[in-house]
């Protein structure tokens, strides 16, 4: 089609980063556009929905500044799509793919669609490969396995990046060779974007790391192309190349909020909180993108980072993302209050693929055993504390004082490991040692050493 | 129905609108631009329809043709169903790896099953016979575990003139009628529309699962609907897994509604080797899988459910016993919310559509135990359990609450349990069966007049717990009586060692009736014991340090074959022991 007559210089209304245009023929939905500014500034934009002959487009560099009488807005034919080859190790990207790191743009080897295809569920291989992090409270109760989806629920001002980064620095000495990294920054503030690079570069990780990085300043929109389009570069690394690739997506509460900004621009009817009704779908659409694939030897682990609003765990974005996630790793205020370093509150923690990537072979036999034992020691111990802040240390029997004591033992030692790099080996023995503290015929199974 | 040519008009996320479109008909489906996708006419206004479109709507543009050919969205049934696993308009995801590798490509096309499959039909009818709906006339054997039933189709009557014998495909008819109606290997069936069936029964036999707090506390009838709700991660897929491995049925439909891709590779890669425990052989050949994941196109999650009932209707009419397992019915329904949103309806309660309660109880209404169409009088039956998914875990919401109106049990997951790590997570105090009073017969005859009385004294205990546990938090457990002690850690033991079930465990993981009668035998023959004795004025430290305790703790370790006579010489020791323990 002759590329003058797909030019409309009809656009009707602009609300918040969407134009609302008219005459518009030939644009298929999700299809880029061209906005032509008035003073030949060009941006980019990708139609939404389509009625007749009109479209809605969003506008991924924001619309402030364009002139509704005198912009146009041109359909490209094309979707969205980035350019991906292995020239992108060790490079910075902005959330459409374009270099921010001052070098050239990369000789892209092929052009990905960043929306990605739904994997087919009979094409997966089941993940039970294990990945030692190197942390007790995931190696030991919470294990991790290539492939899987395991966020980080955080709070403000809780030390989720740190935590990201000793995860990603050690499981990539017991991943070796074929390990990679994927950084997908959304909203992130300038002092958080240097802190990641220099702790990429610091670890050696970063001739191994990809990052595409939107920071606050940068458009809104921009974040909800940065996590495909880590995505896409993922998929392309793990089942073209056969990296086992780690996406660290960080922060999704940003997001989430990008994408609550242009459900109440398209005055859609919002669900909880005033989030879209379609987030759950829309954040499957990310998360599902983790896995494996028959007879590839690549994968894709994701480790997305969300601040919970306020600390709560109920809230739309860890609630939806935990329905969607095989599990989740929980922070607490409380014990980044004691100075326990890493605070994971391992109650509401969760692995939901530990189970095929633990026992004889993998970790160790009776490795479950022991992790359910330390689990119900744990929560024992917890339902003392708050009884003794009721009936005193008085009304505790013999053995809940035990119970108390492993609980306390348990937080300072097992899970406040602080840098340590601990093998699956020193955790699991840790927890054996841990669990002489409490009575042997108290368990319902015998939690041994095999 | 002659063929109706539109074009598109609108499109906006998984809806597409289409103009020209007169006469075109509700719940048909029609093909969808230049690629052909499939879509349904879900509104009809004026000349325009508005279609839910079953595969990825990116790139569709105005203008581009709308085809209906006037046929409701529709299933194909007949063998090949079973060991299958197919998305939610069926189509088969084995075949659809095979032309598209890992990721499922746009607009791709495969039959949903294989219509040039040889298959061994083994006539029971002859020339001369007269059928009506619902008769058998042959049988296929579909895997080694399921002999699969020929039907004559609802509203097929007359008499045969011809029927074949040995190889059959859906190419051919296996027997034609006088008046010339062929009957094949196959029929399709709109998946909204109910089969029917002669009578509904009432349900009097529980579904068994193997797991002790469903089987023992909160029974499920064979025909009857079950909901578990419980918010993520406290434990709803496994129960659902749990089920589709251990039931005691004969065919199991597992609906994966809006879900995670991983838990269907695992059923995937463990049913063909897994064994059922009542034949021995692999799960898979009594499985069928119907799944659209949260990631693939939204509207074909909304059929899935449909897809999934309809097919075991069909199983259901051989005279099978069914369980359709659906995780999550939230999926669906927020599917119906997405679509319904696009069409800029008046919302209801959180945004779903005001139709909600109504669609949910046309699938929840198609669950039961029938009378079979047909002349011999058999039986089959649909259970359904399904899962809910309430956002932040509050029941009080549209789907949990509009599921409750139509379940018959509710199986509640609590968060506080999954955390410490007590599975499956239920919480028996907000829980509840309606069908125990019509399954308590069953009990008492089938398993011992004395469960009754267990099971009651269970639900006691249980109830004596919580109000205990309520004292402690105010007095400590030093303070208590030591009776109420001594119960307290009884009611623990019942917790941990009988509603507490690991699916990890291989002796724990599945358990019959009788293990777990026997079980409450000792627990109750444990608390009876050591009431006498502390009565005598033994020391509650020495009971509760007997390595007795220890062994009641763990009897659930112990396997189904041959637990009754554990029990018997475990309840011997108990009561040589306590009856001959010191005083103070
Ligand atoms: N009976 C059980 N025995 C042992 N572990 C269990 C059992 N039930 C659940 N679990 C544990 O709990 C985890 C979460 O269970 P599951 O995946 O079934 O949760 P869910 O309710 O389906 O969550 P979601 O709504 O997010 O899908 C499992 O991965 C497993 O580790
Ligand atoms: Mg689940």
């Amino acid at each position: 089609m002759d590329l003058i007559t797909r030019e409309y210089r009809t656009i009707t209304s602009i609300t918040g980063p969407l134009i609302f245009a008219e005459k518009v023929k030939g644009g298929g939905l999700g299809e880029m556009c061209v906005v032509r500014m008035a003073g030949g500034e060009i941006r980019r934009g990708q139609i939404l929905q389509l009625l007749g002959d009109r479209a809605i487009v969003q506008v991924l560099q924001g619309t402030s500044g364009i002139d509704a009488e005198a912009a146009s807005v041109l359909p490209t034919g094309e979707t969205a799509r980035a350019g991906v080859s292995m020239d992108m190790f060790g490079r910075v990207f902005n959330g459409f793919g374009d270099p921010i790191d001052g070098l050239p743009p990369i000789i892209p080897e092929k052009h990905l669609e960043i929306a990605g295809l739904p994997m087919n569920p009979a094409s997966r291989e089941k993940p039970d490969f294990f990945v030692q992090t190197g942390i007790s409270a995931i190696d030991g109760l919470n294990t991790l396995v290539r492939g899987q989806k395991l966020p980080i629920f955080s709070g403000a001002g809780l030390p989720a990046k740190e935590l990201a980064l000793q995860i990603v620095r050690q499981s990539k000495v017991s991943e070796a060779a074929d390990f990679c990294v994927i950084l997908g920054a959304m909203g992130i503030t300038a002092r958080e974007a240097f802190f990641f690079r220099k702790a990429l570069q610091e670890t050696g990780s970063s001739e191994r790391t990809v990052a595409f990085v939107n920071q606050a300043s940068d458009p809104t929109i921009e974040r909800l192309f940065t996590p495909r389009i880590a995505l896409a570069a993922a998929e392309y690394l793990a089942f073209e190349k056969g990296y086992h690739v780690m996406v660290v997506l960080t922060d999704m509460t940003a997001y989430c909020e990008a994408l609550r900004e242009i459900g109440s621009a398209r005055e859609e009817i919002p669900g909880r909180r005033s989030y879209p009704g379609y987030m759950y779908t829309d954040l499957a659409s990310i998360y599902e993108r983790a896995g494996r694939l028959k007879g590839q030897k690549g994968s894709i682990t994701m480790m997305p980072i969300l601040t919970m609003p306020d600390d709560d765990i109920t809230h739309p974005i860890p609630d939806l993302t935990g329905y969607i996630t095989e599990g989740q790793i929980v922070l607490s205020r409380a014990l980044h209050r004691k100075g326990v370093y890493p605070p994971i509150d391992v109650l509401p923690c969760l692995s939901r693929l530990m189970n095929l990537g633990i026992g004889k072979g993998k970790t160790r036999d009776g490795h479950r055993t022991l992790a359910d034992a330390l689990y119900s020691a744990y929560a024992r111990g917890i339902d003392v504390r708050r009884l003794v802040t009721i009936v005193g240390e008085e009304g505790l029997t013999e053995l809940d004082r035990k119970y108390l004591s492993f609980s306390e033992e348990f937080e300072k030692r097992f899970i406040g490991q602080g840098d340590e790099d601990r093998s699956i080996d020193a955790t699991l023995d840790l927890g054996l040692e841990l669990l002489k503290i409490v009575p042997e015929r108290e368990l319902t199974l015998r939690a041994r050493k095999g | 129905m002659k063929e109706i040519r539109g074009k598109i008009y609108g499109v906006s996320g998984p809806t597409v609108i289409a103009s020209g479109m007169s006469n075109a008909v509700m719940n048909t489906v029609c093909l969808v631009g230049r690629q052909g996708l499939l879509g349904e006419i879900i509104r009809i206004r004026e000349d325009r329809a508005i279609l839910q479109v079953y595969e990825d709507t990116g790139g569709l543009t105005v203008g581009e043709e709308v085809v209906s050919y006037g046929r409701p969205l529709s299933v194909t049934l007949g063998p090949g169903l079973l060991t299958n696993i197919v998305d939610g308009i069926q189509r088969p995801l084995l075949k659809i790896k095979e032309a598209s590798g890992g990721f499922i490509g746009k607009g791709v096309k495969a039959e949903a099953l294989e219509m040039d499959r040889v298959w061994e039909f083994r006539p029971v009818k002859k020339p001369g016979d007269h059928v009506e709906p619902g008769a058998i006339i042959g049988e296929v054997p579909e895997t080694e575990r399921i002999t699969h039933r020929v039907m004559a189709p609802p509203g097929v009557s007359g008499v045969i003139k011809d029927i074949i014998s040995g190889n059959a495909t859906g190419r051919a008819p296996v027997c034609v009628l006088e008046d010339g109606t062929e009957i094949g290997l196959y029929q399709q069936w709109p998946v909204r529309l109910q089969r029917p069936f002669k009578a509904k029964l009432p349900p009097e036999v529980p579904f068994k699962t193997g797991q002790r707090v469903f089987d023992t506390l909160l029974p499920v009838a064979e025909g009857g609907t079950a909901i578990v709700p419980g918010g993520f991660g406290t434990g709803k897929t496994v129960v659902e897994q749990t089920i589709a491995k251990y039931a005691t049925c004969d065919i199991v439909i597992y609906v994966g509604c809006g879900e995670r891709g991983n838990e269907m590779s695992e059923i995937l890669t463990d049913f063909p080797t897994l064994k059922d425990p009542a034949t021995g052989l692999p799960l898979s050949l009594r499985t069928v899988i119907v799944v659209n994941t949260s990631n693939m196109p939204v509207a074909a999650r909304e059929a899935s459910i449909f897809t999934g009932i309809t097919i075991a209707e069909y199983y259901r009419d051989m005279g099978y016993s069914v369980a359709l397992l659906a995780d999550s019915i939230s999926r669906w329904a927020e599917a119906l919310r997405e679509i319904s949103s696009r069409l800029e309806e008046m919302p209801g309660e959180e945004g779903f559509p005001p139709y909600l309660a109504t669609q949910l109880g046309g699938f929840y209404e198609r669950s039961g135990k029938v009378k079979c169409l047909g002349p011999d009088e058999r039986t089959g039956s649909i259970t359904v359990i399904s899962a809910v998914s309430p956002p932040g875990g509050d029941f009080s919401e549209p789907v949990t609450q509009a599921s409750l109106r139509f379940a018959g049990a509710l199986w509640a997951l609590d968060p506080d349990l999954a955390y410490r790590r007590h599975f499956p997570a239920v919480n028996w105090l907000v829980s509840f069966s309606l069908y125990q009073t019509e399954l308590l017969d069953w009990y008492s005859r089938e398993i011992s007049p004395d469960m009754l009385r267990l099971r009651a004294r269970l639900f006691e205990l249980l109830q004596k717990q919580s109000e205990l546990r309520e004292i402690i938090q105010i007095i400590g457990v030093e303070a208590l009586q030591e009776a109420d002690r001594l119960t307290l850690e009884v009611a623990n033991i019942a917790s941990e060692a009988f509603l507490k079930q690991s699916i990890f465990n291989e002796a724990d993981a599945f358990n019959t009736f009788e293990k777990q009668f026997w079980m409450l035998k000792v627990l109750f023959a444990y608390m009876d014991n050591a009431s006498a004795a502390l009565k005598r004025g033994v020391y509650i430290e020495t009971i509760l340090d007997s390595p007795l305790r220890t062994r009641v703790l763990r009897m659930q370790n112990t396997p189904n074959d041959g637990f009754g006579k554990n029990a018997e010489g475990l309840i011997n020791e108990i009561e040589s022991e306590f009856s001959t323990v010191e005083e103070k």
